[in-house]
C-alpha cells in the first residue's frame, strides 16, 4: 500500500499515513541539510587542497556520496508506501578495495546517485521543510493560540495579526484544527509526489533488462514443468503398464509351472520384475507426483513427510489451490529440504508449518540437527532458489553450527479459481 | 449370493493390454467379467448396465488422466451403498485412500497398489475380501502411516501397531494370529485394547475394525 492508495480511502486521517508522510519529510528536511554541508564540506576543502594532492581523494569520496544516500533515500520510500527500487549497482569484478572503487566510478548508477544528491542538497530538502513547516506548523501554532493568550494575553497569529480576546483565540484555534486536517491531506501529497520523485531517479534503465531476462527464465521453467509431465505421462502409461502386464503374467505362470527348475526361475524373474516396477514407481513419484496435481499442494506435502524417514510434524493449512508454477516449485524445496534433513543433518525430528496469508504462500522447514548447512554446498538447493526467485519469492536459510535448521520458502501468488 | 453362480465384475482399465490380462487372470479364479470398458464414463454406464457383484478400477483414466477412476468409484458407492469395489492405483496416496473409504460406511472397499496384481493370489484374495464387504488398505499405505503418525498412535503399543496394520490390510483375527504366531485370544486382547485407546466405543465388531483404521487415514 503506498500514501497514494491511502489518501484515496477513508479514515486516512485517523490512519498512520498522515504521521508516515511527517515522519518521511521531516527525516529527509534533516538529512538534506546534513548531506548539504558534507558535499558543500567536501568541494570546498578538496577543492582546496587539490592543489597539493591530498584534495583529490577527498573529492572522489564526495563523488561517491551518492551510494550511501541513495540507500538511505530507498529505506526512507519506505514510509511513503509503494515498490522500493533495488540499486543498480553491479557486483565489483574482484575483491579488494580498488576493484570496487573501480566498478563503481565506471558505472551509471554511482553518477545518477550523484545527480540525485546534488538536487535533494540544492532543492528538494527545503522544499521537504517548506511543506512541513506550512501544512502542520501553522496549525498547529493556530491551534496554539489559546494558549498563548492565557499565558500572555495575547498572541500573533502567522506573525500577522493579533489576537486578545478569548471568542476571537478560539475561533482561530477552530480554524487551526480544520487547516490541520486540510495539511495532513497536502502532506500526503507532498510526500507522495515527492517518493514517487525519488523512485523516478533512483530506478534504473536495467530493470527492463531485467524484466525481459526474467520472463525468459519463466518461459524456460515452464518449458522444465512441462517436459517434466510428458516423461512422467509417458513412464506411467507406457512402460508401467507394460511392467505390470508382465509381472501378472509371470505370477500367472508360476501357478502353473510344476515344481522344479523352471518354477525357480519363473519365481526369480518375477520377483526381479516386482523390484523393477516398485523402482520405476519411486522414480516417476520424483518426477511429478501425481498427487500434487489432482489434490494440491498440502496432500502433497504430506505424502512427501510420510516418505520421510525422519519423522515429521507438519502443520500446514491450504484451503486453496495455488498457481501450478507456485505449487511445484514449494513442493520441490520441501522434497529437497527433508532429503538434506535425512542425509546430512543428523536430526531427529523435523516439523513443517505455513499457510497462505494475503497473497502469500509461506513455508517453514524446521529440523533439530546440527546446522551448518548452506545453500552453495550442493545441497540442490541452488537450483530450487533459483527457481523461487522466478516466481518472485523468497529462499532463506538459517542453520547456526549446532542448528536447529530453518528453512523459509515465501512465494507471493493469487490462487487459482477451482477448475474442472 | 449362491455359492456356485460367478462373481460377476465389471473391470475399468484404460491399458488394453493390462485389461486383457486382467480378464484372463479373473475367469481363471472363477470370476464373471461382464463388461470391460477403458474410461470413468462407460464404467458408470456399464455398472448401471449389469448391476455387478464388484468392481475393479483403476485410479488414472481418460479423458484427463487424473483421478478419474476414483472419483467414478465414490460416486458409485454413494449412488449404491453396498457396492464393493476394488480400486487399483499406480503409486500409494494417502488422499486416494482418505477419499475412498470416506465412501459409503468404508465396508467393501479396497485400495491397492497396482503391483499386486503381479502377486496373482494376494490380489485375488484381496478382491474376494472386498468383494465379501471386507475392507483392504494396501500395506504400503499402512506402512507409511505408522511411519509418521504418532498421535494418536503413540498411545499404541508396537505389537497393538502390528496388529492395526494387519488389520488395515484386510487380515480377520485368526489370519493375524496365524502372522504373528500368538493365539486367538490374544489378537482379540490387542484388538479390544487398540479400540479402547482409540476411543471406538463397543458397537458391531467388523465395524469398529474399519473405524480404526479410517480413524488413521483421517487423522
Amino acid at each position: 500500500m503506498s500514501v497514494w492508495q491511502a489518501l484515496s480511502g477513508r479514515g486516512y486521517l485517523a490512519s498512520w499515513w498522515p504521521w508516515r508522510a511527517v515522519a518521511y519529510l521531516t527525516s529527509g528536511a534533516l538529512l538534506g541539510a546534513v548531506v548539504l554541508v558534507v558535499i558543500l564540506g567536501g568541494v570546498v576543502v578538496g577543492g582546496v587542497l587539490a592543489v597539493v594532492l591530498l584534495g583529490l581523494p577527498l573529492l572522489v569520496l564526495t563523488a561517491l556520496s551518492g551510494i550511501p544516500v541513495a540507500a538511505v533515500e530507498r529505506r526512507r520510500l519506505r514510509l511513503a508506501g509503494g515498490p522500493v527500487p533495488g540499486d543498480g549497482h553491479r557486483v565489483p569484478d574482484g575483491p579488494g578495495l580498488r576493484a570496487w572503487l573501480v566498478t563503481r566510478l565506471r558505472e551509471g548508477a554511482t553518477w545518477r546517485e550523484l545527480a540525485y544528491v546534488v538536487l535533494f542538497a540544492l532543492v528538494l530538502w527545503p522544499l521537504d521543510a517548506l511543506a512541513v513547516a506550512f501544512a502542520a506548523g501553522v496549525p498547529l501554532s493556530m491551534a496554539a493560540v489559546p494558549a498563548l493568550v492565557a499565558a500572555d494575553g495575547e498572541a500573533k497569529v502567522v506573525k500577522l495579526w493579533t489576537v486578545d480576546t478569548w471568542p476571537g483565540a478560539f475561533g482561530v484555534a477552530a480554524l487551526g484544527l480544520v487547516l490541520l486536517a486540510g495539511g495532513a491531506y497536502a502532506l500526503g501529497v507532498v510526500a507522495g509526489a515527492r517518493a514517487e520523485l525519488t523512485r523516478a531517479v533512483l530506478t534504473f534503465k536495467d530493470s527492463e533488462r531485467v524484466t525481459e531476462l526474467v520472463r525468459s527464465r519463466v518461459r524456460l521453467v515452464d518449458a522444465f514443468e512441462t517436459e517434466r509431465r510428458r516423461i512422467e505421462r509417458d513412464l506411467h502409461d507406457g512402460a508401467q503398464q507394460r511392467l505390470v502386464a508382465l509381472t501378472m503374467t509371470l505370477g500367472l505362470a508360476r501357478l502353473d509351472a510344476p515344481p522344479g527348475p523352471l518354477a525357480d526361475q519363473l519365481a526369480k524373474a518375477h520377483e526381479e520384475a516386482g523390484h523393477a516396477l516398485a523402482e520405476l514407481r519411486e522414480l516417476i513419484h520424483g518426477i511429478h507426483p501425481k498427487v500434487l496435481t489432482d489434490y494440491g499442494l498440502e496432500a502433497a506435502v504430506a505424502d512427501a513427510a510420510d516418505r520421510s524417514p525422519v519423522p515429521v510434524d507438519l502443520d500446514l493449512h491450504l484451503p486453496v489451490r495455488l498457481p501450478q508454477p507456485v505449487e511445484s516449485a514449494a513442493y520441490f524445496v520441501v522434497r529437497e529440504a527433508l532429503a538434506n534433513v535425512a542425509r546430512h543433518s543428523g536430526a531427529s525430528q523435523a516439523d513443517i508449518s505455513g499457510g497462505y496469508h494475503d497473497g502469500r504462500l509461506t513455508l517453514h522447514i524446521r529440523d533439530d540437527g546440527r546446522g551448518g548447512a548452506q545453500v552453495a554446498d550442493g545441497t540442490g538447493l541452488t537450483g530450487l532458489a533459483d527457481r523461487v526467485s522466478v516466481l518472485d519469492g523468497r529462499l532463506s536459510l538459517s542453520s547456526p553450527p549446532g542448528g536447529p535448521t530453518l528453512l523459509r520458502v515465501e512465494i507471493p501468488c493469487r490462487p487459482t479459481a477451482p477448475s474442472e | 449370493m449362491p455359492a456356485d453362480s460367478p462373481v460377476r465384475v465389471v473391470l475399468a482399465e484404460d491399458s488394453v493390454l493390462l485389461r486383457e490380462g486382467l480378464i484372463g487372470l479373473l475367469s481363471r479364479f472363477g470370476y464373471e467379467v461382464v463388461a470391460a470398458v477403458g474410461d470413468a464414463d462407460a464404467l458408470l454406464a456399464a455398472v448401471a448396465e449389469h448391476e455387478p457383484d464388484v468392481v475393479v478400477t483403476d485410479v488414472r483414466m481418460p479423458p484427463g488422466f487424473q483421478d478419474e477412476g476414483l472419483h467414478a468409484a465414490v460416486r458409485l458407492r454413494e449412488e449404491r451403498p453396498g457396492l464393493p469395489v476394488l480400486v487399483l492405483s499406480q503409486y500409494v496416496q494417502r488422499a486416494y485412500a482418505a477419499e475412498l473409504l470416506d465412501s459409503g460406511d468404508g465396508t467393501g472397499v479396497g485400495y491397492l497398489l497396482k503391483d499386486r496384481v503381479g502377486q496373482v493370489e494376494q490380489f485375488v484374495d484381496a478382491l474376494r475380501d472386498v468383494a465379501s464387504g471386507g475392507t483392504v488398505v494396501d500395506p504400503e499405505v499402512v506402512r507409511q502411516l505408522l511411519r509418521r503418525r504418532r498421535d494418536p498412535l503413540e498411545r499404541l503399543t508396537p505389537r497393538e501397531r502390528e496388529v492395526l496394520a494387519l488389520i488395515a490390510e484386510g487380515k480377520s483375527n485368526g489370519a493375524i494370529a496365524r502372522a504373528l504366531v500368538v493365539s486367538e485370544a490374544a489378537v482379540g486382547k490387542h484388538i479390544g485394547s487398540i479400540l479402547t485407546k482409540l476411543d471406538l466405543p463397543p458397537a458391531d465388531d467388523i465395524h469398529r475394525r474399519v473405524l480404526a483404521v479410517l480413524a488413521y487415514l483421517r487423522s
